[in-house]
């Protein structure tokens, strides 16, 4: 137990990785070479992508052929370059969205889980308002409020960005507010208060860095439900532009009618993109979750042993 | 390896042993490779005997005691015999292993109020074995299982058990559920009952009570206990024979009043020698008068109250009623009381943690009627807080040194360098090697964190120490240690403590005066050593004569005036 274990091998999803075995090994390496590909994506689509995300062609729903191997839209757009272009933006948006959320969401968590009394239920009120709303719905007013419902890309990511984010405070709030709450009674929080610490040193210090363990795991399952999000705003109409960035909502939406007329790749590609890309960051999410927690992981059982030492238990061992 | 067989109790009666383990390893599989926890355990009880496997944390005692029942989870791998009624229990299936549960063997657990199902009345609970089991071949109908839980109920000394068994978990006192659960495990009359520390969560005079039931079960009807079980006190009450585990080995195996007379291992010696022993070693042994009454008086309580509010529509919660003390510079006040009794509460009071709402409460000159926390934190440097569970009480993201340097960083304007210095002085004067400041909590034993917890309270030399039960989560021996500490460093550092504890035996060491707390009231204070010896009040005489000391012969006298003192009243 004296010697540390190495940087690399304490990295989050590194050291579940080496925990894990059987099936939650199996779903674990699943998710982490899904969003992988999702990242990988997202990062090498200029150099994957024949052409830009809102090129146009005068080819209109032309099926899939060399010059365009998934087709194009009605619109004239290349499938392909759009749904690889589209995780780009997904990407892009998960990350403003998601970092906007943890941050607002922690620090009024921390803040109303320590000081308590009015602010604290304030912000659980306010918290429980915006959990009533329907998310989506919330998502569009937000939407519309920043932009009109239309706009560029950078705009247009964040106006997505901040609905989502909107929608998301509450979640990080509450994850926050609970886990002060119960560290505020923890006695090492108490000997902090009995040196006679400030309350924003015991935030700071004692509070944050325990109460903030869990947002990994969080962050991962948000960020799936963040795609959702935002390709549902894409697919009612109030996400970015066409002709200012890939967005698989849109191009979904835009599938529809061809759907009936027999034109499948418009619709088939952006959506098994939202599809895989929100089942592998799912799980991700999930199995880090069961692995940070003992009771849900599996454990290897040194199956030899057991067979020589109880000889009648032997089938059973075999089977398991 | 395996000691002494001892000489077997007088009672042993012919025949089989109720239970015969022979060789048992158990090792479990953890993320950190193979823990062996049992090594190599032997032992068999007989019928009518109550065998006590004794050991610190970490022995094995309870490891042992889960493999006769075969409750180990699916990660541990048994090997060896635990042989009750002919069956294997390492080797039997599933099936066979539910039907000795309950009716050749059964168990009581250490927490009476979690190992009972809230939603369920008593009744129901003790009859579940029953409807289990079907004695005699057929199906137990609802009325006769009531019938044979108010039986059971009415074996462990429930009063009024044709009412009671209607009764939920909840209306029932500790000792009382205990009771229940003890009933529980007799329905079905085993041979063996398995009590994994029955008494541990209780206090001490209902614990008295918990021992003499046990002890009349074994009479009456003959059953076989293995008793496990850290305190030494209930050993020498209850068994007649122990073994005693250390590092999942026996060391030693002997009947119970030649191991207490004779030990023959070190490690058992040792072992004896740190349990604390009421009437030995008393901090005021021979005083007559108060010391330090000269002295400036730190804290004044008058007719201190505290209240916690109620839930709507119940009245409020009085924790503390009508308490008067002083404490003066450097003097060791020792509060006791069992669980409930505001003992706690008093402390957290001192240190700000609580307010208080009626009397008054003089801490270093501040009323704390009127307290404010901006006005108070310039007098906190003057008081140090040693809280019960050293494990919670470290943030576990900092290293020992940061935590220990806390107080130093708010307080004063030392350079880091100088800050670094004091801490390496401070783990030194507690007995901790500097490099240990590197360290995290989780790195140190109970022991050395509770060690680094007094650093951190003496760091600025304050004049007040508050310490909240500092002991009772250790071990014996490692309490032994720390309380001989604590003991030392008060002498040298002259602070005047305030020492909370519910082991009567730990306060007479340290304390000079002692305040005995019940139900909120003090109902006793005076010379420690005078208490210990000769108490005035009531409950006072009935928590001394509860108290089980560590030796059979002596405890076999104090339980014939303890049954006294309650047959009188």
């Amino acid at each position: 137990m004296e010697r540390k274990k190495s940087l690399f091998s304490r990295l989050p999803v590194i050291s579940q990785l080496k925990q894990s075995m059987g099936l939650q090994r199996g779903m674990l390496i699943a998710g982490i070479l899904m969003t992988a590909i999702f990242l990988l994506t997202a990062a090498l689509a200029p150099l994957i992508t024949p052409y830009g995300p809102t090129q146009r062609f005068n080819e209109t729903q032309e099926p899939p052929s060399s010059a365009h191997i998934w087709g194009t839209t009605a619109g004239g757009y290349d499938v392909f370059s759009r749904t690889i272009w589209g995780a780009q933006t997904a990407f892009l948006v998960i990350v403003v969205a998601v970092v906007l959320s943890i941050f607002i969401g922690v620090i009024l968590g921390l803040l109303s889980g320590y000081i308590g009394g009015w602010l604290d239920r304030i912000l659980v009120v306010v918290a429980d308002a915006i959990y009533a709303f329907p998310t989506l719905l919330l998502a569009m007013v937000m939407s519309i409020a920043i932009s009109h419902g239309r706009s560029n890309m950078w705009s247009g990511i964040f106006s997505a960005a901040i609905s989502i984010t909107v929608v998301f405070i509450p979640q990080y709030f509450r994850v926050i507010r609970a886990e002060t709450i119960r560290l505020k009674a923890e006695p090492f929080v108490e000997s902090a208060i009995v040196v006679g610490a400030s309350s924003v040193r015991i935030m700071a210090r004692h509070i944050y860095k325990n109460a903030t363990r869990t947002l990994p795991l969080i962050f991962t399952l948000n960020a799936s439900e963040a795609i959702l999000t935002l390709a549902g705003l894409g697919f009612l109409g109030f996400g970015i532009e066409p002709s200012s960035a890939a967005e698989w909502g849109y191009d979904l939406n835009h599938a529809q009618t061809d759907a009936a007329s027999g034109i499948w790749w418009t619709g088939v590609f952006p959506g098994a993109a939202i599809v895989l890309t929100v089942l592998g960051l799912t799980l991700l999410g999930e199995s880090m979750n069961d692995l940070n927690d003992p009771r849900l992981r599996g454990r290897k059982r040194s199956k030899k042993k057991a067979r020589t030492m109880n000889g009648n238990k032997q089938e059973q061992v075999v089977d398991a | 390896m395996s000691g002494a067989t001892g000489n077997t109790s007088a009672r042993q009666g012919a025949g089989q042993p109720v239970l015969d383990i022979e060789k048992l390893k158990v090792t479990f599989a953890t993320d950190q490779g193979d823990v062996k926890a049992v090594k190599d355990v032997s032992f068999t009880v007989a019928p009518g005997e109550i065998v006590a496997i004794v050991g610190e944390s970490g022995s094995g005692k309870t490891v042992t005691a889960k493999a006769i029942l075969g409750l180990l989870p699916d990660t541990a791998i048994s090997s060896g015999a635990v042989v009750i009624s002919g069956n294997n229990i390492v080797s039997v299936g599933e099936r066979q292993l539910r039907q000795i549960r309950g009716r050749d063997v059964a168990m009581v657990f250490q927490e009476p109020s979690t190992a009972l199902n809230p939603v369920y009345t008593v009744g129901w609970q003790i009859a579940e074995g029953l409807r289990a089991h079907r004695p005699e071949g057929k199906r137990v109908g609802r009325k006769a299982a009531r019938k044979l839980a108010i039986e059971a109920l009415a074996k462990v000394g429930m009063p009024e058990p044709e009412k009671r068994v209607d009764y939920y978990p909840h209306q029932f006192s500790g000792g009382q559920k205990q009771r229940v659960v003890i009933a529980a495990a007799l329905a079905l009359n085993p041979g063996l009952i398995v009590a994994d520390e029955p008494t541990t969560a209780l206090d001490v005079t209902v614990q008295a009570e918990i021992l003499e039931l046990l002890r009349d079960l074994r009479d009456q009807f003959g059953t076989s206990i293995v008793l496990i079980t850290h305190n030494m006190g209930v050993v020498a009450d209850l068994a007649d024979r122990v073994v005693v585990m250390y590092e999942g080995d026996v060391v030693e195996e002997a009947g119970s009043a030649a191991l207490f007379a004779a030990p023959k291992q070190e490690y058992t010696r040792q072992l004896l020698a740190a349990v604390p022993h009421l009437g030995r070693n008393s901090a005021s042994a021979g005083f007559t008068t108060r010391a330090f009454q000269d002295k400036e008086v730190l804290v004044e309580a008058k007719d201190l109250e505290v209240e916690y509010p109620g839930r709507l529509g119940s009245p409020a919660f009085r924790a503390v009623d009508k308490v008067s003390f002083t404490i003066s510079a450097g003097e060791v006040f020792g509060l006791v009381g069992e669980s409930g009794s505001g003992k706690t509460t008093i402390g957290r009071a001192i240190a700000g943690l609580n307010r208080t709402t009626g009397g008054s409460l003089q801490v270093l000159g501040y009323e704390m009627l009127d307290y404010k926390e901006r006005s108070f934190r310039p007098l906190r440097k003057d008081i140090g807080f040693v809280f019960q569970d050293p494990a919670a009480s470290f943030n576990p993201h900092l290293s020992i040194g940061e935590c220990v340097a806390e107080p130093l960083v708010i307080h004063t304007d030392l350079s880091g360098a100088a800050i670094t210095a004091k801490v390496g002085e401070l783990l030194e004067s507690v007995q901790l090697p500097r490099a240990y400041a590197k360290r995290f909590p989780h790195e140190l034993s109970g022991g050395q964190r509770q060690r680094a917890s007094l650093a951190r309270g003496l760091a600025l030399k304050p004049r007040l120490l508050v310490a909240d039960e500092p002991t009772s989560a250790l071990d014996v021996s490692v309490q032994a240690k720390v309380l001989e500490l604590f003991r030392e460093i008060q002498t040298e550092l002259g602070f005047a403590a305030l020492f909370i504890s519910h082991d009567l035996a730990v306060v007479d060491i340290l304390a000079e005066w002692v305040g005995v707390l019940y139900k909120g009231k003090l109902v006793e204070q005076g010379i420690g050593s005078q208490i210990m010896g000769s108490p005035k009040d009531d409950y006072t005489k009935r928590l001394i004569a509860s108290l089980p000391v560590p030796n059979p012969a002596e405890q076999a006298e104090r339980r014939a005036v303890h049954q006294a003192l309650l047959g009188g009243k």
